[in-house]
C-alpha cells in the first residue's frame, strides 16, 4: 500500500494554469464556442476551469448537452444543478429526435447502444448554433488516438479529424483560425491523468454526480464485467440482475458504461482505488472495446 | 509537484518506442488490462517478448507501417514529479514533429543505436535541441545488448558524440551520456547489471534529479492581456480585470507597470486568482490583474515592469525559422505572425541563410525554405511586437507564421 500512497502527490497546479490559459483563448478567439457537457467528471472539471477562467464575470459560452436518453438520471439531475449553480445557459439536444427525424438509426443486439448515434446530434447542433468551438473533455491518457490529439483539433465541415492534416502545436501558441464551414474542437484538459482530475475534484472540494461513489445497483455480469441494469439495456435470457455494491469509475450512457464493484464512499478511497486499480479507465468502457482502433475511427467520422 | 516535459527524439528503428514502453512499465504506470492487451498483440506477431513499443504506436498507418507518425504524448509520475513525453518521429521528413514537440521540453532525450553511432540525425536532433534551447540532453546510447555491453563502444561512441556537442551546446546546456538497453531494460530505473563498468545514473535518475530553477521566475517580467474581464454586474459595475498567463518573471501588488506598444503606465492594484488575491505571481500562473487607474488596453497588449529601461519592440527583425509547410516561404510573401496571442501582419522580406543542422554549415543567397528546413529570416510586423531575443527570453522570443489563406501554421520562428 505504502508504494501507492507515495503515488497520490498532489495536483500539480500548472495544469490548471494551462487549462485556463486555453478556456481564455477559446473565449477570446471563437464567436460561438460551446463546451460540451456529458456530466462526467472530465466535463465538470471542465465547467469548473471556465468559472475559474472569467471570474468575476460569468462563463462566456453555453453548455451543450447531447442526450442520449440512456444517461443516468443522477447525471441529468447533476447538469441541471450545476448549470443553475454556475448561472451558465445549458441547451439540450436529444438522440432520440435524431432519430425520429430519420438521421440516425438505433442499433440492434445486446451490445445495442447511442453512443456513436450522438455524432449526428452533435453535428446537427453545431449546425443550428454556429459553433464555431466546441470544449470538450478529452484526455491523451485516455487512449492511443487521443494522444496525438491536438488542443485545438481542426474539423472539417463533416466534423472529420485527420491525423495527417494536424496543425503543429508549438509552445503555448494556439491557432484557431478557421474557413466558413470549418468548427474546431479544444481540450483544455488534454495533459491530465485520470489521477490528476481525481486529485483536483478533491482539492476543489468539487461536487460530482452520486454514482461515482459506491451504492446499491442493480446489474448483471456480461464479458467479465458489471453492467447496470436498465430499460435500454438489451439482456439475454441467462442475464439475470442482481444487486450490489458498485461504482462508476467513468460516466457515459448506460448501454456502454460498466461499474466496478466497490465499497468506496469518498474521495480518497476512490484515488487508492484508481491507484491499485488493474484495469484502466477506458478498460471500462465498452465502446472502445469493438476493436482497437474503435476510437480513431469514431474520431474520423466526427466524434469528439 | 512539478511537471517535468521531456522530448524524444531518434532515428527509425533506434528503439524510442520501446524505450518509454520500458519507462512506463518499470514505473508501474501500465495497468493490468493494458499490458494483457500487449501480450496477446506481441503473439499475434510471434514475438516472444512483450513489445512495449506497441504501447506508443498508437494509429493504423503507424501499426501498419510500425512507424510513428505524429508527435504523441505519454504521461506517467513518480512520487518526486509529473512527466509529460512527447514522442516525435525521427525520419527526415517528420522533422517538423520534432520541433513541435521539443517546443515546450525541458530536457532532450536522444537516442543512439550502439550498433551505428552517431547518425545524420543525431547531429539534426542536437541542433534542434540546441536551437530550441533546451536546458538539458539526454543523450542514451541504445541496444547496448548488441554490442555485447561492452565498454570500448560505449566511450568511442561518447568521444565523436562530445566533438559534435561541442559545436552545437550553448552555455547553460548539460550534456549527459548513458548506455542503456531499452528491450532488456538495462540501466533504465535500474542499475546495469550487464555493464558494472558504469558508474552514471540511470534514465530515471537523470530525470528524477534534474533540476530546471526557477529562472523564468528571474526573467523580465512579461505579461501579455489575454481578455478584459468586465461582468457589468451590480456588485462589479465598475471592475475591469485583465486575464492572462505571465510568460516569464514576476510581478507584485504595488509594481508600476507600462503597457506595451502604447506607453501608458500605471500600478498594480490586485492581482487575483479565481476568489483568491494574491500578494505576487510567477512565470507560468493564469491570473487576472487589476491597475489602480483606468487605462485602456486590449488583448494583445503587454504588461511590463515600468522600471525597465529598454523595452521589447520590434518591427523590422531578423529570426530564425523552422519551416512547417509543403508550400515553401519565399521572400516578399506575406504571413501572420503570431507572437503568443498577439496577431499581426508580417513581410518576409529576405530569407539571408539556410541552416545544414546535420552538418552545422549554412549557405545564403537562398531563394526559398522548404519544409523541415531550418533559415535565417529578415521580416517587418505591421503592428510593433513586444518580443524579446530568443536566447535571452525564450518564452517571450518566438512567434509562429500563419498562412492567409490556408490558416495552416506554417513556420515558426526564434527572434536573433
Amino acid at each position: 500500500m505504502s508504494a501507492i500512497h507515495d503515488k497520490i502527490g498532489q495536483f500539480p497546479r500548472e495544469l490548471e494554469d494551462e487549462s485556463i490559459y486555453i478556456m481564455r483563448e477559446v473565449a477570446a478567439q471563437f464567436d460561438r464556442p460551446a463546451l460540451l457537457f456529458s456530466g462526467g467528471k472530465d466535463s465538470i472539471t471542465l465547467v469548473r476551469l471556465a468559472q475559474k477562467a472569467f471570474f468575476p464575470g460569468k462563463i462566456p459560452f453555453p453548455l451543450v448537452h447531447i442526450d442520449t436518453g440512456h444517461n443516468f438520471p443522477e447525471t441529468i439531475e447533476f447538469r441541471d444543478w450545476l448549470a443553475k449553480e454556475t448561472g451558465a445557459e445549458l441547451i439540450v439536444r436529444y438522440v432520440q429526435d435524431s432519430i425520429d427525424q430519420g438521421k440516425a438509426k438505433e442499433e440492434s443486439g445486446k451490445y445495442a447502444s447511442r453512443n456513436v448515434l450522438q455524432t449526428v446530434t452533435l453535428l446537427d447542433a453545431i449546425e443550428e448554433f454556429k459553433f464555431d468551438a466546441c470544449i470538450g473533455g478529452a484526455r491523451r491518457d485516455e487512449e492511443k488516438a487521443r494522444a496525438k490529439e491536438r488542443i485545438f483539433s481542426v474539423r472539417d465541415d463533416f466534423g472529420q479529424w485527420d491525423a495527417k492534416r494536424q496543425r503543429p502545436e508549438l509552445f503555448d501558441m494556439l491557432n484557431g483560425r478557421i474557413s466558413v464551414g470549418e468548427n474546431v474542437r479544444v481540450f483544455p484538459i488534454s495533459n491530465w491523468t485520470e489521477l490528476d482530475v481525481w486529485n483536483y475534484i478533491k482539492e476543489e472540494k468539487m461536487e460530482i454526480p452520486s454514482i461515482y461513489f459506491a451504492h446499491q445497483r442493480q446489474v448483471i455480469q456480461r464479458d467479465g464485467m458489471l453492467w447496470a441494469d436498465s430499460e435500454h439495456l438489451n439482456k439475454e435470457v441467462d442475464e439475470i440482475p442482481f444487486e450490489t455494491t458498485v461504482r462508476f469509475r467513468t460516466v457515459g450512457d448506460m448501454t456502454c458504461t460498466a461499474a466496478v464493484s466497490s465499497t468506496a464512499v469518498d474521495i480518497d478511497v476512490i484515488i487508492e482505488e484508481i491507484l491499485s486499480a488493474e484495469i484502466s479507465e477506458r478498460g471500462a468502457r465498452i465502446d472502445d472495446k469493438r476493436s482497437e482502433a474503435a476510437m480513431e475511427k469514431r474520431k474520423q467520422q466526427g466524434y469528439f | 509537484m512539478d511537471i517535468l516535459r521531456i522530448a524524444t527524439a531518434g532515428s527509425v528503428d533506434d528503439g524510442k518506442s520501446t524505450l518509454i514502453g520500458r519507462l512506463l512499465y518499470e514505473t508501474n504506470s501500465i495497468t493490468k488490462d493494458k499490458i494483457e492487451a500487449l501480450e496477446s498483440a506481441s503473439k499475434r506477431k510471434g514475438l516472444n517478448f512483450l513489445d512495449l513499443s506497441l504501447l506508443t504506436d498508437g494509429l493504423i498507418a503507424e501499426r501498419e507501417q510500425g512507424i510513428t507518425i505524429d508527435v504523441a504524448h505519454i504521461y506517467f509520475s513518480t512520487p518526486t514529479r509529473k512527466y509529460i513525453i512527447a514522442d516525435t518521429p525521427g525520419h527526415i521528413e517528420y522533422t517538423r514533429n520534432m520541433v513541435t514537440g521539443a517546443s515546450n521540453a525541458k530536457v532532450s532525450l536522444i537516442l543512439v543505436d550502439a550498433r551505428q553511432g552517431i547518425v545524420e540525425q543525431t547531429a539534426r536532433h542536437l541542433s534542434i535541441a540546441s536551437l530550441l534551447r533546451i536546458p538539458k540532453v539526454i543523450i542514451c546510447v541504445n541496444k547496448m545488448d548488441l554490442v555485447q555491453y561492452q565498454e570500448s563502444k560505449f566511450n568511442e561512441i561518447q568521444h565523436k558524440l562530445s566533438e559534435l556537442v561541442s559545436k552545437t551546446t550553448f552555455q547553460g546546456q548539460t550534456v549527459s551520456y548513458l548506455p542503456i538497453s531499452s528491450l532488456f531494460g538495462q540501466n533504465i530505473t535500474k542499475k546495469a547489471v550487464e555493464m558494472p563498468w558504469f558508474t552514471g545514473n540511470t534514465l530515471l535518475q537523470e530525470l528524477e534529479t534534474f533540476e530546471f530553477a526557477e529562472t523564468l521566475a528571474h526573467a523580465p517580467a512579461r505579461f501579455p492581456v489575454q481578455f478584459v474581464v468586465r461582468p457589468m454586474t451590480e456588485a462589479y459595475h465598475d471592475y475591469r480585470g485583465y486575464a492572462g498567463k505571465i510568460s516569464s518573471g514576476t510581478f507584485k501588488v504595488g509594481d508600476e507597470i507600462r503597457v506595451l506598444p502604447t506607453g501608458q503606465t500605471s500600478t498594480i492594484a490586485t492581482i487575483e486568482k479565481f476568489e483568491n488575491s494574491l500578494y505576487q505571481a510567477i512565470a507560468g500562473e493564469s491570473i487576472v490583474m487589476t491597475l489602480s487607474n483606468d487605462i485602456d488596453i486590449s488583448r494583445g497588449n503587454s504588461i511590463v515592469l515600468a522600471s525597465e529601461t529598454e523595452v521589447p519592440s520590434l518591427k523590422d527583425f531578423s529570426a530564425h525559422v523552422c519551416w512547417l509547410d509543403h508550400q515553401a516561404l519565399s521572400p516578399g510573401k506575406t504571413y501572420l505572425l503570431q507572437h503568443g496571442i498577439h496577431v499581426t501582419k508580417a513581410k518576409i522580406t529576405q530569407i539571408t541563410e539556410r541552416l545544414d543542422v546535420s552538418k552545422q554549415t549554412s549557405e545564403t543567397e537562398v531563394g526559398q525554405l522548404n519544409l523541415n528546413e531550418i533559415g535565417k529570416i529578415s521580416l517587418r510586423t505591421a503592428q510593433v511586437i513586444s518580443a524579446d531575443k530568443y536566447a535571452e527570453n525564450p518564452s517571450n522570443g518566438s512567434f509562429i507564421l500563419i498562412d492567409e489563406f490556408s490558416n495552416s501554421t506554417v513556420g515558426v520562428g526564434f527572434v536573433d
